[in-house]
């Protein structure tokens, strides 16, 4: 199995990284299978120790399961798992192995299934009725290079899965009786597996491939049973879990898949089980479970975080050297900028890249950087240098037009130099001469930001200029939907009042004492009222426009004001604005004539700017883009399913256009109570490099907080306008798609209208050429933008990756998180122009190609019935499983076409944080917090097993947040969180908790604080009674279980996969 | 002849009628052969101080085709109580009312001297007056604050009642929203993009949901002016509101570069104006005042464009078909006047600038509708705040001078057939019996719409006689012309004035000194010229004064020929334009001054007296004065001017010469109070550069080329190739024996 990887492993970096190697070598350290064993085992059964504790012994911990508990059996077999275990050390030590025993600590859930537990699996009935646990055995093992395999039963051959097959059905029908199910219990699976490994009967409980199996052979159903479970040669753990029989029961879900949740199961699969299936869920719930992989023995993410926070989150980041995979997202660090740009700007799915096009083929490892250039940084780490290259503009390479970096290499003493990118060689212009000392440097090497560091900023020349004339401020628009529904609801008068205040807070550039921004105000219904704020009125002027058919600016002095200078004259609007409207009858409204009218004003002003609008209907009155309302359910998993993201009409696209070549970028505020089409209105935002806020059913006292929070960020957070971005690369590669929210003029330049730090676009490279191991690759992003106080400038960041020639280091060297950043804005692309079931397909199939290529190429020979994953990407199934449950590719009921389009459009601009946890949310047991410390408490796995009837728990995606109340919590954890007395008088209408006096109350208040600092949006605070109606919803983010919808649970999925993958393989 | 003068007069003063034979030819064959033809010019308001409106509804023929009123002519059975209607012999019963009529107690339209009677009827809703300004912003700042200032004046002027709205425009055009407090708003439109009604009204809001008129539901009714209030408010609500909001009107903002003119959408600001008043306030008096201070320069109705290098077309440009924008400009405002005229609403251009500002395509606006047009140098001059603020000036009795919507409909006995109108007015289109074939001015018509009008304006109609030569009239016989005029009187009553009069036909063969004798010159010259002018207007320069010189020849004509009327030399389009439009509306004597400007001398030798308008009047020790109607010229002789400067009018001996020189100037003022528009005013002197006005009217008698008259004391010579009276005389006399030969 595992082992494997260790051939391969080189040294995996180039650099030794402290952390991790003295980190493992204590822990495994002492390899005696013998010895570590026990003292894990011990930690086992008492759940808790293993959790806090640090990360060695928890290491050590699976180990025992497998190997050591049936130290006899699996002998014969391990030896050369554990060579590669000691190897792997540190691997284990680096991804945080160990994180396995997190969960297994979860004492009702987990315990079943530990070898030595025996007795306990009964608890687990409860929680997991729903999976029908395929009967397979999982298997992890890690080394360092190659990561964990899961292992299906050693015997596994075809055949035998097929035998297996057969065995399933029966017992599922008469249930119980069945050889399988009785040997199912606990007792029989520790023992089991180590022992009986051999058993080749035994069809790997992981195979998903029951189906397929089941074709083959309907061979006794004896013999699956136990033996089968045999694990692993790591003898790590292998726990095996249920015996075939339940597979069918679990397996129901299986069709699902590929496809949308309603579908029967394709046929292809004679699913036998699916027949049975029903009568599975019938049987007791003891039974059931019996057959299950064990949640606790599959990768966690959790895990996987906690060890490399605390394995990296220690010492910063150093960006000096080649290649370096940086921290995950998820840890806390600070990054040194030593030549390349911080992991902040740039990620990307692969630091080691293949240096052929045959072996990226072959990998299907997508090779993508997901680039955020305006990223906001940590206090901490100092912001981009701004270099003036005088008047001649930056030094750059002559042919590929590079922008001087720390690659470039000097020569002939110094006068010139040549290009890391193209290699051509350009005459050092005379200003920017300098010296070279022995090593070859630039005697200024480190005075100068664009030879020393991998992030810095260029002023930008005229000749950088649109019209060649340096950009006037930019301006703000605040475009305010007067129509009934937003004065009725408060709106209105909300964003006046808060306006007010808010237009003090302009971003302002350095340290100048006002912000450069102009600011304009709009209202609309049917119509366009524009105002006259010209400092020396004394009352402002409306000015209608309700020839929306041929939007134009009524005026052009007094429209765009500066603040300081118009302060009375704009109180006096924003007071009189809700009156004026307060009595309005007017329902329509229009949209398309807003964002012109905006266009047009900063048309008018030679300016670049940003629109805010808000907005709350269907723009149905008579206007060009006036749109009808599509929304069609029943549309839902056909072909014309992709026409829901569509944009009704090109006008919009034809609109957006515009605005880019204007740098008038959207920001949308929607406060909608139907369906207002987002996919469509959001278009021109999306396009122009805007963002989206969607308040569905907009109440004051509810939402107006977060929606306030949101526009105050939106308004102040730092922005770029009339942005061009282009991404240079090594000759080999070359920058060949990209995904983000932005327009496009032609193949290379990514052009937005504005930019701000939380947008995120994410390129994918493709090789023309080979590369070489020697020089790596090169990837330099260059954005040119207007900074806020009307400067040009360009960021550049540079990244140097390493290349190979071996497909291991590719793996190695893999970045998951960006690897789901890619896919899913890949997929969510896809459902544009296919079938929402073809992308799903083609997302599983793309993995299981990953995976098996892994497993074909750079995994040691080992039984096909072992899942075997890298270490690097041992979490792409859940994760990939996430987003393929995600309400873009597998809507439930409940979500509405607007939901899917909104979310769709907002991922597309996520960096890795944001895709990780909105599809992973994080979900944290506050009831464990520790309210003496600013820590927070240990995240758990998103299932819904992981849940106590006693405790609270809070779950955040990135756009929600939820706190689920069990109905057993303690009054007195009540009284001090919400300030009722019992279970039954929470209200479920909070939208914050209340602000009680009490160490708890402020504990879980900080903890939420926090978590929305975190967040680029306001979250919505939700609160859930378990056994209440809203517990539907918090299920869905519950991503390893089984979803309504019919998403696949994790250890679904996983077999799924598995299948999928020896299906290549064979 | 005493006689008739008398008669002429009598007749002019009672029913504001003057015929040019007031002895008809009695066969279409005679009245052909008379060259003139039988016309009259009608003043359908003149002002009758002496006649008390009568209150009640007047009594029609019940023919369906005639309709024609009660009249003095009428044939009355007083037993029977039936009269016969004088044009269709149809015999008429009286309404019940008239129960108790007979010869010693006859209602007033039956009396001889209630030839023009006036009634007052209660018809429909009465609606106040509405005076909707449209102002350009693209003026100088003096100007703008001139015109500022008088609109605001002109508030104080209105009657409180009057609804007012205000439309500004330069490059966008802006309809102000009158009723709001706070906020000032105004709907706003492109000035480039011409908009129907329909979508005007739907922008502004002013549409309202199609409901059929629901029976029971009088709510319906007294929502309309709520919903059209926004835009147009009564004066005393609003009058600080628009005082403000007046004083608060900037100068267009948008930039105008060097070698620009300003972007001025006059021609969307009109056309929004006449939709903005179509909608709310069809066929109801209104007036759009436009007030504008260059020409149009984008958008529909576009004179010039905007490059000043450019400029605006001349005569001859138009001549060669240079005028890029002419065609397409005039059919704009010419749709745009049809539809205020049908909705019975005016149009005022008041154009203020040293260039022209596009009356020649603007001037259908209000020729067709009965607006004034005024044009001046700025809106700084007193020419226009003097004519302005006489726009609103009121009668004896305190009513304005201005009636809307009238509408005159022309009856006449079956030997004439009416030919057509020449004056401010539209067709109305309505044909009947007696409508002639032949058309002379606006004509297929009996009927004709005047939107606006007051106590002078003056039409020309124009008949035609059509009994056959062997079909003779018995002696004695009278043919008959009613005149019925139903309008909006200033205090939005309705009212129907009604002129019948009566000529005597005469035999031309037989009774041809009786004709002669009835001829009225003056009337003639008048018609006559009209005539020309409204040829004028529609074809080429040469061919109407060929035209005209086949026609009758006179004194006046001469005059006429060498008018701004007919020739377009020296004078800009809009100048032409400017002059026909008020030759074609004034009354006869003014319509004489305009034709041959009179010419009074101020000497020590005696009163002051007319003089021959030519250059043997100006000497040296003569004060002139000179009324072109346009113009009032005060020309002080050379020794006066040498006296004036030495200051002999300051000493005390010298007082006469005071008097001397203050007389001319107590008798222009007198001129000027009482003219509309405001003419020009000119004091100059001998030699002055203003001069020129007086020395390019006079008849050249004396020029530099005859030299009988150089150096000697007598007149001034003229420097032109014009020809003099006299040699036109000749010319004419010998063309007159030749072709009588």
């Amino acid at each position: 199995m595992s082992v494997n990887q260790q051939a391969h492993t080189g040294p995996p970096y180039g650099q030794p990284q402290p952390g991790y190697q003295g980190y493992q070598q204590p822990a495994y350290g002492g390899q005696s299978l013998p010895g570590v064993p026990q003292a894990q085992y011990g930690a086992y059964n008492g759940p808790v120790p293993g959790y806090q504790q640090p990360v060695p012994p928890q290491g050590s911990l699976r180990a025992p399961p497998t190997s050591g508990a049936p130290p006899p059996a699996s002998g014969a077999s391990h030896p050369s798992g554990h060579l590669a275990y000691s190897q792997f050390e540190h691997g284990d030590v680096q991804n945080g192995i160990p994180a396995s025993a997190a969960p297994m600590q979860r004492p009702p859930a987990s315990q079943p299934f530990l070898p030595g537990s025996a007795p306990t699996p009964v608890s687990q009935i409860p929680t997991f009725q729903q999976y029908g646990a395929p009967p397979a055995s999982v298997q992890q093992l890690r080394n360092h290079m190659a990561g964990m395999t899961i292992g299906g039963t050693a015997a596994s051959a075809p055949p035998p899965a097929g035998l297996g097959y057969g065995a399933p059905r029966p017992p599922a029908m008469p249930g119980p009786p069945l050889p399988g199910q009785t040997v199912a219990g606990p007792p029989s699976s520790q023992p089991n597996h180590v022992s009986s490994p051999p058993p080749p009967s035994t069809m790997a409980g992981l195979h998903p491939g029951p189906p397929m199996s089941g074709l083959h052979g309907p061979p006794p159903p004896t013999h699956p049973p136990q033996p089968g479970y045999q694990m692993q040669q790591n003898g790590s753990f292998g726990q095996m879990r249920g015996p075939p029989p339940n597979y069918g029961g679990a397996y129901p879900g299986a069709p699902n898949y590929g496809s949308p949740p309603g579908p029967p199961p394709p046929p292809k699969r004679l699913d036998p089980d699916s027949i049975p299936s029903p009568q599975l869920n019938e049987l007791p719930p003891q039974q059931k479970p019996r057959h299950r992989i064990d949640p606790d023995a599959i990768p966690s993410p959790i895990q996987v975080i906690e060890d490399d926070r605390n394995n990296r989150g220690s010492e910063p980041f150093v960006t000096g050297v080649r290649g370096q995979v940086p921290p995950l997202v998820t840890t806390n660090f600070l990054v040194k900028d030593q030549g390349n740009a911080s992991p902040r700007y740039i990620r990307c799915t692969s630091y080691n890249i293949p240096c052929t096009s045959d072996m990226a083929k072959q990998s299907q490892v997508p090779l993508a950087a997901v680039i955020k250039p305006l990223a906001a940084l940590p206090p901490e780490e100092t912001v981009p240098y701004l270099v003036d290259h005088g008047e001649s503009g930056p030094v750059r390479c002559n042919r590929c037009k590079a922008y001087m970096c720390p690659f470039m290499q000097f020569i002939e003493g110094g006068r010139r130099f040549q290009c890391c990118f193209c290699s051509c060689v350009t005459e050092v212009p005379p200003h920017y001469f300098q010296h070279l000392d022995h090593t070859g440097k630039r005697v200024d090497f480190y005075d100068r930001p664009e030879l020393s560091l991998g992030s810095y900023e260029f002023l930008a020349t005229v000749d950088y200029c649109k019209n060649n004339k340096f950009p006037s401020p930019p301006a703000f628009i605040f475009m305010i939907d007067v129509s009934y529904n937003a004065v009725k609801s408060g709106l209105v008068r909300l964003i006046c009042e808060e306006l007010k205040s808010l237009l003090d807070y302009l971003p302002r550039e350095g340290n100048m004492e006002e912000s450069a921004i102009r600011v304009g105000f709009v209202t609309y219904n049917k119509v366009l009222h524009f105002y006259n704020v010209k400092s020396s009125l004394a009352q402002p002027q409306m000015m209608v426009v309700s020839d929306v058919a041929d939007m134009f600016v009524p005026l052009l002095d007094g429209f765009l004001v500066n603040v300081n200078e118009s302060r009375t004259v704009i109180a006096s609007l924003l007071d009189q604005i809700p009156e004026m409207f307060a009595d309005t009858r007017e329902t329509e409204t229009v949209f398309a004539p807003v964002i012109q009218a905006g266009l047009e004003a900063l048309k008018a002003a030679e300016c670049a700017g940003k629109l805010f609008i808000f907005h709350t209907s269907l723009p149905i009155a008579e206007a060009p883009g006036k749109l009808k309302n599509r929304d069609d359910r029943k549309l839902i998993n056909t072909d014309k399913e992709k026409t829901l993201f569509q944009p009704q009409t090109s006008f919009y696209n034809n609109l957006a256009k515009d605005c880019v070549a204007q740098g008038c970028c959207v920001d949308l505020f929607l406060f909608p109570n139907q369906y207002l089409d987002v996919a469509t209105l959001g278009v021109v935002p999306y396009q122009t490099g805007g963002s989206i806020f969607k308040y569905a059913y907009f109440q004051l006292e509810t939402d107006q907080y977060r929606f306030l929070n949101d526009l105050r960020r939106d308004v102040q957070k730092e922005v770029g306008f009339d942005a061009v971005m282009r991404v240079r690369t090594s000759t080999g590669i070359r920058a060949t798609d990209f995904f983000g929210a932005f327009y496009m003029s032609n193949t290379t330049d990514v052009e937005m209208a504005g930019l701000d730090c939380d947008k995120t676009i994410t390129v994918e490279f493709k090789h023309d050429d080979k590369l070489s191991e020697d020089s790596g690759a090169l990837l330099q992003c260059a954005l040119l933008y207007t900074s806020c106080a009307g400067q040009r400038r360009l960021r550049i960041h540079n990244l140097s990756l390493n290349c190979c020639t071996q497909l291991a280091d590719l793996y190695r060297n893999c970045e998951t998180d960006t690897l789901i950043n890619y896919l899913a804005k890949y997929a969510y692309r896809g459902v544009l122009s296919s079938p929402v079931k073809t992308v799903r397909d083609a997302l599983i199939n793309q993995c299981a190609q990953i995976l098996a290529c892994y497993r074909k190429n750079c995994a040691s020979p080992s039984s096909a019935g072992q899942l075997i994953l890298p270490e690097c990407m041992k979490l792409l199934p859940v994760y990939l499983n996430c987003v393929l449950k995600s309400d873009v590719l597998q809507p439930g009921p409940e979500v509405t076409t607007d939901d899917r389009a909104y979310v769709r459009q907002l991922v597309t601009s996520m960096d890795v944080a944001e895709t990780n946890v909105f599809f992973y949310p994080r979900l944290l047991p506050l009831t464990k917090a520790d309210v003496d410390s600013d820590s927070l408490p240990a995240a758990i796995r998103n299932s819904e097993e992981r849940l106590s009837k006693g405790d609270i728990y809070l779950l955040e995606n990135g756009l929600n947040i939820f706190v689920w109340v069990g109905v057993n919590v303690q009054q007195g954890l009540i009284q001090n969180l919400f300030g009722v007395s019992s279970f039954s008088q929470i209200s479920n209408a909070l939208s914050t908790l209340p602000v009680l006096e009490n160490p708890f109350s402020k504990k879980v208040r900080s903890i939420v604080d926090m978590l929305q600092g975190q967040r680029s949006r306001y979250m919505k605070l939700i609160i859930v009674k378990q056994e209440d109606k809203l517990e539907m919803l918090f299920k869905h983010f519950l991503v390893e279980d089984k979803s309504l919808s019919g998403g696949a649970s994790y250890v679904d999925f996983l077999c799924h996969m598995h299948k999928e993958i020896r299906q290549l393989l064979s | 002849m005493a006689t008739y003068l008398e008669f002429i007069q009598q007749n002019e003063e009672r029913d504001g009628v003057r015929f040019s034979w007031n002895v008809w030819p009695s066969s279409r064959l005679e009245a052909t052969r008379m060259v003139v033809p039988l016309a009259c010019l009608l003043t359908p308001l003149k002002e009758r101080l002496d006649l008390p409106p009568v209150q009640y509804e007047p009594v029609l023929c019940s023919r369906p085709t005639c309709k024609a009123v009660l009249n003095p002519l009428c044939q009355v059975d007083y037993r029977a109580k039936l009269w016969a209607c004088n044009f269709c012999f149809q015999r008429n019963q009286f309404p019940p009312a008239y129960a108790g009529i007979s010869e010693v107690n006859q209602p007033a339209e039956l009396m001889p001297q209630f030839s023009t009677i006036e009634y007052i009827v209660q018809r429909g809703p009465q609606t106040p007056l509405i005076f909707l300004y449209v102002v350009d912003t693209c003026l100088e700042e003096e100007d703008l604050q001139a015109l500022k200032e008088s609109l605001q004046m002109s508030l104080s002027l209105l009657p409180p009642d009057a609804l007012v709205g205000l439309i500004t425009f330069g490059r966008m055009v802006q309809v102000h929203e009158l009723s709001c407090e706070g906020i000032s708003k105004s709907y706003v439109f492109r000035g480039t993009k011409d908009l129907t009604a329909k979508q005007i009204q739907d922008m502004l809001g002013l549409s309202r949901p199609a409901v059929p008129m629901q029976q029971g539901r009088p709510l319906q009714t007294p929502q309309q002016p709520v919903i059209s209030s926004r835009f147009l408010q009564p004066v005393h609500k609003i009058d600080m509101n628009l005082t403000d909001l007046l004083g608060e009107l900037q100068r267009d903002p948008w930039p105008v570069t060097q070698g620009k003119r300003p972007l001025r959408s006059t021609g969307v600001a009109l056309s929004i104006a006449v939709g903005l008043l179509e909608g709310t306030f069809p066929n109801t008096g209104a007036r759009i005042m436009l007030f504008t201070g260059g020409p149009p320069t984008q958008g529909p109705g576009m004179v010039v464009g905007d490059e000043l290098k450019t400029p605006i077309r001349s005569w001859h440009d138009i001549e060669k078909d240079n005028a890029r924008f002419m065609k397409k400009a005039t059919k704009h405002y010419e749709t745009l006047a049809n539809r205020s005229a049908a909705n019975g609403h005016c149009i005022d251009i008041y154009a203020c600038a040293l260039d022209q500002t596009g009356l020649l395509e603007m001037k259908c606006c209000a020729n067709l509708t009965g607006g004034h047009m005024v044009m001046g140098d700025s809106f700084n001059t007193s020419l226009f705040k003097q004519t302005f603020q006489r726009v609103f000036s009121r009668g004896y009795n305190g009513e304005f001078r201005m009636a809307f919507g009238a509408n005159l409909d022309v009856k006449t006995s079956r030997e004439l057939k009416i030919a057509g109108a020449i004056g401010p007015c539209i067709s109305l289109n309505a044909k009947g019996p007696c409508v002639s074939e032949n058309e002379l001015g606006i004509g297929g018509t009996s009927q004709w719409k005047i939107c606006s009008l007051d106590h002078n304006t003056t039409l020309a109609i124009y008949f035609e006689v059509v009994n056959q030569h062997n079909a003779p009239i018995p002696q004695g016989g009278r043919g008959a012309v009613q005149f019925v005029t139903q309008y909006q009187h200033s205090s939005t009553q309705k009212r129907i004035r009604v002129t019948t009069i009566a000529r005597n036909w005469a035999d031309a063969q037989t009774q041809l000194q009786h004709i002669e004798a009835a001829f009225d010159q003056e009337a003639a010259a008048v018609l006559m010229a009209r005539l020309g002018v409204y040829r004028a207007e529609s074809e080429e320069g040469p061919d109407v004064l060929r035209w005209l010189d086949r026609q009758l020849i006179r004194l006046f004509i001469f005059h006429l020929r060498r008018s701004p009327f007919l020739q377009v030399f020296n004078n800009s389009p809009d100048e032409s334009s400017y002059y026909r439009h008020h030759f074609a509306r004034q009354d006869l004597t003014q319509s004489l001054i305009m034709i041959q400007p009179i010419l009074y001398a101020y000497s020590f030798h005696g009163p002051p007296e007319p003089v021959l308008l030519d250059s043997s009047s100006i000497l040296p020790d003569r004060i002139l004065l000179m009324d072109t109607f346009f113009q009032i010229v005060i020309y002080l002789g050379e020794t006066i001017a040498q006296w004036q400067k030495a200051g002999y009018q300051d000493m005390p001996e010298y007082e006469n010469f005071k008097h001397l020189l203050q007389a001319p100037l107590d008798d222009a003022q007198e001129i000027l109070q009482t003219r509309f528009p405001m003419p020009r005013y000119i004091h100059t002197e001998h030699g002055g550069s203003q001069a020129r006005f007086l020395l390019s009217k006079v008849n050249p008698s004396q020029t530099h080329n005859n030299l009988y008259a150089w150096g000697q004391e007598s007149g001034a010579p003229i420097l032109t190739d014009d020809v003099s009276l006299q040699v036109f005389m000749d010319h004419l006399k010998k063309l007159a024996v030749s072709s009588a030969s």
